[in-house]
């Protein structure tokens, strides 16, 4: 799958008219395992440009990372005072939003991106969450996705990495993106820009799959496929440790 | 040491689970209490899924209850005929639990009431529990002998049946009621209901303290395992990486909070109690009187 992918990516990159600088891109890896002492990581992004011709000086070339996670939707809640104490009133439903999201760039995010070009290939935080269905009578629905946002920036799932990109000679950069603990399985795409006075030259787009592997895929696929069979082995397990702990007093007791 | 938890994609510290099962474990071997009203709002804070801790705790409980259990079947303290009339009720009312809980669900405020449920019932129970021992303590004080009430209108009911072990000749009513009830609670509130049962036992059916304690770990040990089923079986939340750490923590704690019980005397058991129900009440409670600091919640999609 993943071969395939790389193959297509290398086809269509050959079959582009030949651009004047392009991203070759590396990764410390392109596999997260999930293991059952998995405590976060920190993946490595590191790549040159490719170019044919002399440096440009002015603009400077700038280079924009971006890892997202598996996007889908969330439902956002408000509380308000009502009756003394404080509950869930109004509900928006958030339409896709990224489990994870991290943007690195070579100097302040404002200088390297436009507007525009933000807008087009929708790198900034905002723009990575799109909510559309919020119901008229709620008053202010910006505050939910900005409370996206906040919550999960946080929760350093959502990360604003401004000048966290090392970018040397115009040619070679590198930075590292730091995941959190509390991953979601699935493809992390990953888009590389190359930007010059604010406006993307050449991109390119990346996949890094996070995984479970070991104990935890085995039981994580057995809750699902075979959820009885699990719901029975959790039971089992639960009866032994309690007889075993009750023995094994007993016999402290008596010897 | 961190570890990550399979079904509920967090990374948490082994240690603290340990910690935290053990000592929920003490006290569920010294009062016959699951401990679930406890352990699952601290797994909440610790950061775990609200819907994988409800469902994880009902696991460990089995497991705490019968460590506890076994030890009191050997000292002849549980009801085992108390025990399975409870019990039928419970299933029952487990079953009708979820039920309710789906419909509350349905209507988007299953939070509000799971925790009103709480403050309501830990409120009460509590404050009466804390009344009714501080009187028995002032009694055995004066060296009066304390009195169980020989008759009241639950007397007067049919289909009555001798349970030897507790010394009763009641009807099968109250405590298919009781049951039923406690099941009910435990389906919405994520809870094995012993802290419900065990004063129910002790004031509504008049049940000796002694017995009260292990014939309901016994319901407990059925109750929270037909839970746990339907929960992995319907809602696929069910922790096993989670519930063995909290359990190994839990059943040494039960084996040592049910040898710590047998040097307190039952009123001082009943005044601890009566006061941890009331802590965990006002926790809860003044979290929804206060002013939350984050107004706004991230919910899965169309979940709670």
């Amino acid at each position: 799958m993943l071969l395939r992918s790389l193959i297509l990516l290398l086809l269509t990159l050959v079959t582009l008219p030949a651009r004047a600088e392009q991203v070759v891109l590396g990764l410390s890896q392109d596999k997260v395992a999930i293991t059952a002492t998995f405590n976060g990581k920190e993946i490595l992004l590191f790549g040159a440009v490719k170019r044919e011709e002399a440096i440009q000086e002015t603009p400077p070339l700038q280079v924009v990372i971006a890892v997202s996670g598996p996007t889908g939707p969330i439902t956002v809640r408000r509380k308000e005072r009502r009756f003394g104490i404080w509950v869930n009133t109004d509900a928006v439903e958030v339409d896709t939003a990224p489990s994870f999201y991290a943007v690195a760039t070579s100097a302040p995010f404002s200088e390297v991106l436009s507007n525009v070009e933000d807008q087009r290939h929708k790198i900034s935080i905002p723009l990575a969450i799109r909510s559309v269905g919020a119901p008229m009578d709620v008053a202010n629905p910006q505050d939910f996705t900005e409370a996206v946002i906040r919550i999960r920036q946080n929760e350093g799932l959502y990360q604003k990495l401004d000048g966290a990109v090392r970018f040397d000679e115009q040619t070679l950069f590198r930075t590292t993106i730091q995941m959190p603990a509390n991953l979601t399985e699935g493809n992390y795409p990953t888009r590389i820009f190359l930007t010059r006075g604010g406006n993307v030259v050449s991109q390119f787009e990346t996949v890094i799959n996070v995984n479970k592997v070991g104990l935890e895929r085995w039981l994580y696929d057995l809750s699902r496929e075979n959820p009885l069979w699990y719901g029975l082995m959790s039971l089992a397990i639960a009866i032994a440790a309690g007889w075993g702990a009750s023995a094994a007093f007993s016999l402290l007791r008596r010897g | 040491m961190q570890i990550y938890l399979p079904i509920a994609e967090v990374s948490v510290n082994a240690f603290l689970l340990l910690g935290m099962g053990g000592l929920v474990g003490i006290l569920s071997g010294m009062f016959g209490v699951g401990g679930g009203f406890l352990m699952t709002p601290i797994l909440f804070f610790i950061g775990i899924p609200p819907a994988v801790a409800v469902a994880t705790e009902a696991n460990q409980i089995v497991a705490s209850s019968f460590s506890g259990v076994l030890a009191h079947v050997r000292r002849r303290n549980v009801d085992f005929k108390m025990g399975t009339v409870l019990l039928v009720g419970g299933l029952f009312g487990a079953a009708l639990g979820v039920v309710v809980f789906n419909y509350l669900k349905s209507q988007g405020q299953v939070d509000l009431l799971v925790k009103l449920c709480y403050v309501v019932f830990l409120g009460v129970i509590g404050s009466l529990m804390f009344v009714e021992s501080l009187n028995a303590l002032r009694k055995s004080r004066n060296n009066v002998p304390p009195t169980r009430k020989k008759h009241n209108w639950i007397h007067g009911l049919p289909f009555k049946m001798r349970f030897r072990v507790s010394g009763l000749y009641i009807s099968v009513i109250p405590p298919m009621v009781v049951g039923v009830f406690v099941g009910i609670l435990s389906a919405i509130m994520g809870v094995g209901g012993g802290f419900i049962m065990v004063p129910a036992m002790i004031y509504l059916l008049g049940m000796p303290t002694k017995v009260v304690v292990g014939t309901s770990l016994f319901q407990i040990i059925f109750v929270t395992a037909f839970t746990t089923l339907l929960h992995a079986t319907t809602n696929f939340t069910v922790d096993i990486a989670l519930a063995v750490l909290l359990l190994v923590g839990g059943v040494i704690g039960a084996q040592i909070g049910t040898r710590l019980g047998t040097y307190l005397k039952a009123e001082q058991l009943r005044i601890l109690l009566a006061l941890l129900v009331i802590a965990v009440c006002a926790k809860l409670g003044l979290d929804l009187l206060l002013q939350p600091t984050e107004l706004f919640s991230l919910g899965a999609s169309g979940g709670h």
